[in-house]
């Protein structure tokens, strides 16, 4: 079976090295997945503020689309995609009411929605002696703060993460990679999110507190695994350092970069080369890149 | 058969919706019937006197009371006429009152349904049978489950009054909680030594058996008759020989292996212990998870050095069995751990306080041994990670209790209290010190109990925030505590050197099991459940097992010893006749048609059914039949429903009294 792939806005823009990290590292696994065909937009911040029933039938549109083909899982890396997926799948499933009302939005019967996971559980269902098997590049001089941030690991109950408050699913990943993690303070620490074009100055504060911490633990970079921590964490950061010099730059990648990173991924199919802070100079002091496959 | 019906005006309960009178002339009408009265009050002593004389006069062989519930006054009219010489179970009552009057507005359609009410009584007395209540004898000795101060109190007010009591402790010691806490509210005085001259007098009592490390096994029969199993599990140690002089313990090799559990894992202790200094029995106990002889089959130094002998590793765990007439359970609680839990834990727990991550952040009965003179730091307020004061400390309230979504909807009650108690504390201790609350509401109802946390906040200064907290965390070797004040509406951070969290107050381990034992009700949270919320708190719906203390909800000690005495007032009560009457109102098999298919077994919520085998006069096999137990049945009907060849009835209740009924209402 395939799993049916939900890219999502994102990482068709700000995110594609989330997207090519996603794509490169799956056909490393032989993971076989097909873009769900004709995929519309998931709803993300604006559409429940708009509407209730709008922010549910967005999501549901396209849990209808995977499961007219055939998909039974669904992958979708960009949290706010796997979070508007998830709740509007289970809100179906638990409200009559509502399901009715999607029915007949979408004018079509429901019987159920694919399974959707996150990309770091699209991992644990790889398989984590999988990642260590086909390990070739050795991370373990790498110390790694693993972000999840909210939207990973919300709503409670739903998400299928082992605790929504201190989680510790991506340190597995990240384990089994090669990788060291640190213990850390702010994995669940809100960035600032959707205020990083309104009110820049309190995402910049937010995630400064977020890089303090990840640095004051040890950490050489941090690791991500949605879209919106990753641009307010990177791209902010050039800012977040103008304003308090005494800081020092940390690169955020994406895990399915640093897990590409472990398979000998060359670095640019990776897109490690589209982040704003660079950590080519960190991976090569840390790594020996250039011996990789 | 003579039948005398009486109506009941209930002053203007009944006599405003129904019109009585008219009701007394219709019955006076029916088959049957000879007599009928109405009267204001059937249940004062004109009103009973009423009744006696009728049926002296009339002769009647049964009677029909139109009242109110037969929960109110049936026991009423029944005594009448059982004075009178009708036999008790020959008085129906028909509900006018709840069924009727209080339920209808119109005069008329209540009347006539008032006279329909009466027709169904008439015709259902009519297949009465005069019945004799079923009489069990009464063994005068308790069986108290739990040696905390409730299970201490029960059992010390059983034991004075004269009957034997046997208190069984699953730890190596009585005392339970209250052993262990440091100082009590609302007058600080000192735990241990109002609790230990109680325990002591446990154990000196004649008519107390005191077996502690032991559990209940199984239980069998019913109020006033029950067999109990207790399982004494082996110390490896003597009690006969032991003379409690501790060289085992102090020569044990193995200091450092075990966390002691008295202590709540903040301090060690040696494979062979007592859990404290007081403890009754003061005999050890052979840990043998960290014991190197059970290990390795070496060492022995306990058994060298005892003078006694009475060190036994051979010695086996030993079941005792015991009949008592009641039984008390007072299991107790156990606090709720929010330290990281397996997946599929049912409770989330809370990983954002970091509870099991950081040694600094500790619980309620940990915080009590720190404070306790008894305890690991020898009433030190000291922080575990590095053993100083803490210059900074706060404590969180509703940790578990009172939040549906990760924790339990229930609040625990005593929490408010023993916070404003170990705030005092340590400001008594650490005079530069600052003590912060995190608080939902102060819930402090009891007598001084108001009192002593304003005392807290206004001569101890201890600041109380009402609000949550959302995460605390480590940061340069203090804790980082983020909450909200909703009072100034604003979030709140402090760095603090130690956090308390008063986490919310569960049954103790395996109490549903016990439950499950013993045939009593629990609820969803796993706390046994009382037969009435307001009129019978400590009684269970089985007959002749009561609960005191914190195994019913959570309570404090004041409120857990007064529960206790109401416990053992109730065995007691027991205790006071030779033989216990109850109704004869039980299920009965008819042999002949019973086809043994045992449906009833299956249905029977209260274990009264049986096998039996019936012979024929060679003592040749026929069939097995179901048979009731009348002591254990509890008059339900469920089997009399179930049976699929109709061969069980319900005296009192039996078909062709039903019918009666039903056909009176149908002939109309």
């Amino acid at each position: 079976m395939n799993y049916g792939y939900y890219p999502g806005c994102s990482l068709t823009g700000t995110a594609k090295e989330f997207d090519s990290s996603v794509r490169v590292v799956l056909s490393k696994f032989n993971v076989r997945f097909d873009e769900i065909n004709d995929w519309s937009c998931c709803g993300a911040s604006s559409a429940h503020a708009t509407n209730h029933l709008l922010s549910v039938a967005l999501p549901a549109k396209n849990l209808f689309l995977a499961k007219q083909q055939g998909f039974e899982k669904v992958f979708a890396p960009c949290a706010a995609c796997f979070n508007k997926l998830i709740s509007s799948k289970h809100e179906i499933d638990t409200n009559k009411n509502i399901r009715s009302k999607i029915e007949d939005l979408l004018e079509e019967k429901y019987s159920s929605s694919p399974e959707i996971l996150n990309i770091v559980q699209l991992f644990h269902n790889i398989g984590l002696n999988e990642i260590t098997a086909q390990k070739h590049v050795d991370l373990s001089g790498l110390k790694a703060a693993c972000y999840y941030g909210c939207l990973l690991v919300r709503p409670n109950d739903i998400n299928g993460t082992d605790d929504n408050e201190e989680p510790t699913t991506m340190e597995k990943v990240v384990s089994a990679a090669g990788a060291k993690t640190v213990k850390w303070n702010f994995k669940t620490e809100c960035c600032g999110a959707s205020h990083s074009i309104a009110h820049t100055d309190i995402v910049e504060k937010l995630s400064k507190k977020i890089i303090d911490d990840a640095e004051k633990n040890g950490a050489d970079l941090i690791i991500v695994a949605c879209p919106m921590c990753h641009s307010n964490l990177d791209m902010r950061q050039l800012n977040i350092k103008k304003h308090n010099p005494g800081i020092k730059l940390i690169p955020v990648l994406y895990l399915t970069q640093l897990v590409g990173l472990a398979l000998g991924i060359e670095e640019k199919k990776l897109g490690l080369n589209l982040h704003f802070i660079d950590p080519m100079p960190l991976l090569k002091s840390k790594l020996k890149i250039e011996a990789a496959v | 058969m003579k039948i005398g019906v009486f109506i009941c005006h209930c002053g203007e309960n009944i006599g405003k919706t129904v019109d009585c009178p008219k009701v007394a002339r219709a019955s006076a009408l029916m088959p049957g019937v000879v007599y009928a009265e109405d009267y204001k009050y059937m249940c004062s002593d004109p009103g009973q006197n009423l009744i006696k004389q009728a049926i002296k006069e009339k002769e009647l062989d049964a009677v029909v009371v139109g009242s109110c519930s037969p929960h109110m006054h049936e026991k009423t009219f029944r005594k009448a006429c059982s004075s009178a010489g009708v036999n008790p179970f020959m008085v129906e009552i028909a509900n006018l009152r709840e069924h009727c009057s209080w339920i209808h507005n119109d005069i008329n359609s209540a009347t006539s349904k008032a006279i329909d009410l009466i027709r169904i009584a008439v015709e259902k007395v009519k297949f009465n049978e005069p019945l004799i209540p079923i009489r069990v004898p009464v063994t005068k000795k308790a069986l108290v489950i739990g040696g905390g101060i409730s299970g201490i109190q029960a059992a010390l007010d059983i034991a004075g009054a004269g009957y034997q009591v046997i208190l069984v402790e699953k730890e190596p010691s009585i005392g339970g909680h209250m052993s262990q806490l440091s100082e009590t509210f609302p007058t600080l005085d000192c735990s241990q030594c109002i609790l230990t001259p109680r325990m002591v007098e446990v154990y000196q009592h004649p008519n107390i058996k005191l077996m502690t490390y032991s559990e209940v096994q199984n239980v069998e029969g019913f109020i006033g008759n029950f067999k109990v199993t207790i399982r004494k599990k082996t110390r490896h140690v003597n009690e006969e020989l032991c003379t409690g002089c501790g060289d085992c313990i102090q020569k044990c090799p193995i200091k450092k292996n075990a966390s002691s559990e008295f202590d709540e894992g903040l301090a060690k202790r040696p494979a062979i212990y007592v859990p404290f200094p007081q403890a009754v029995p003061n005999i050890p106990v052979i840990d043998t998870s960290v014991c190197t002889y059970f290990k390795s089959g070496k060492c022995q130094m306990c058994v060298k050095v005892c003078g006694r002998g009475a060190i036994d590793f051979k010695q086996e765990d030993r079941l005792v069995e015991e009949e008592v007439g009641a039984i008390i359970i007072a299991t107790g609680y156990k606090l709720y751990s929010i330290d990281k839990k397996p997946d599929d834990y049912i409770y989330k727990g809370y990983g954002e306080y970091g509870y099991g991550q950081y040694k600094d952040v500790v619980n309620g009965l940990q915080f009590e041994r720190l404070a306790s003179a008894s305890g690991p730091t020898a009433g030190e307020i000291l922080r575990p990670s590095d053993k100083k004061p803490p210059k900074k400390i706060v404590f969180i309230q509703c940790v578990g209790s009172r939040d549906e979504s990760k924790g339990f909807s229930y609040c625990s009650k005593i929490c408010c209290m023993y916070t404003a108690k170990h705030a005092m504390l340590y400001k008594h201790k650490v005079h530069d010190g600052e003590a912060y609350v995190f608080y939902m509401d102060i819930r402090a109802g009891g007598k001084m109990y108001e009192e002593f946390v304003r005392r807290a906040i206004e001569e101890d200064g201890v600041k109380y925030i009402r609000g949550r907290v959302s995460r605390i965390y480590e940061d340069c070797g203090k804790l980082i505590i983020k909450g909200e004040d909703t009072i100034a509406g604003e979030a709140v951070e402090i760095d603090a050197d130690m956090v308390v969290l008063a986490t919310a107050m569960i049954p103790q381990e395996n109490a549903s099991q016990l439950a499950q034992l013993l045939g009593v009700p629990y609820d969803k949270h796993g706390f046994f459940q009382e037969v009435h919320p307001k009129l019978r708190p400590v009684e269970t719906s089985t007959g002749g097992i009561f609960l005191a203390g914190a195994c019913h909800s959570p309570r404090d000690i004041p409120e857990s010893v007064a529960m206790a005495s109401a416990a053992a007032a109730k065995a007691l009560v027991l205790f006071g006749s030779d033989v216990l009457e109850r109704e004869p109102v039980v299920a009965k098999v008819n042999e002949t048609t019973c086809a043994g298919c045992f449906y009833c077994q299956k249905v029977c919520a209260y274990s009264a059914i049986e096998r039996k085998v019936l012979k024929n006069r060679n003592g040749n096999f026929i069939k097995e039949v179901a048979y009731v137990n009348s002591s254990l049945c509890q008059g339900c009907g469920t089997c009399n429903a179930t049976c699929p060849s109709k061969s069980v009835e319900l005296i009192g209740f039996k078909d062709d009294q039903i019918f009666a009924e039903i056909l009176a209402l149908a002939e109309v």
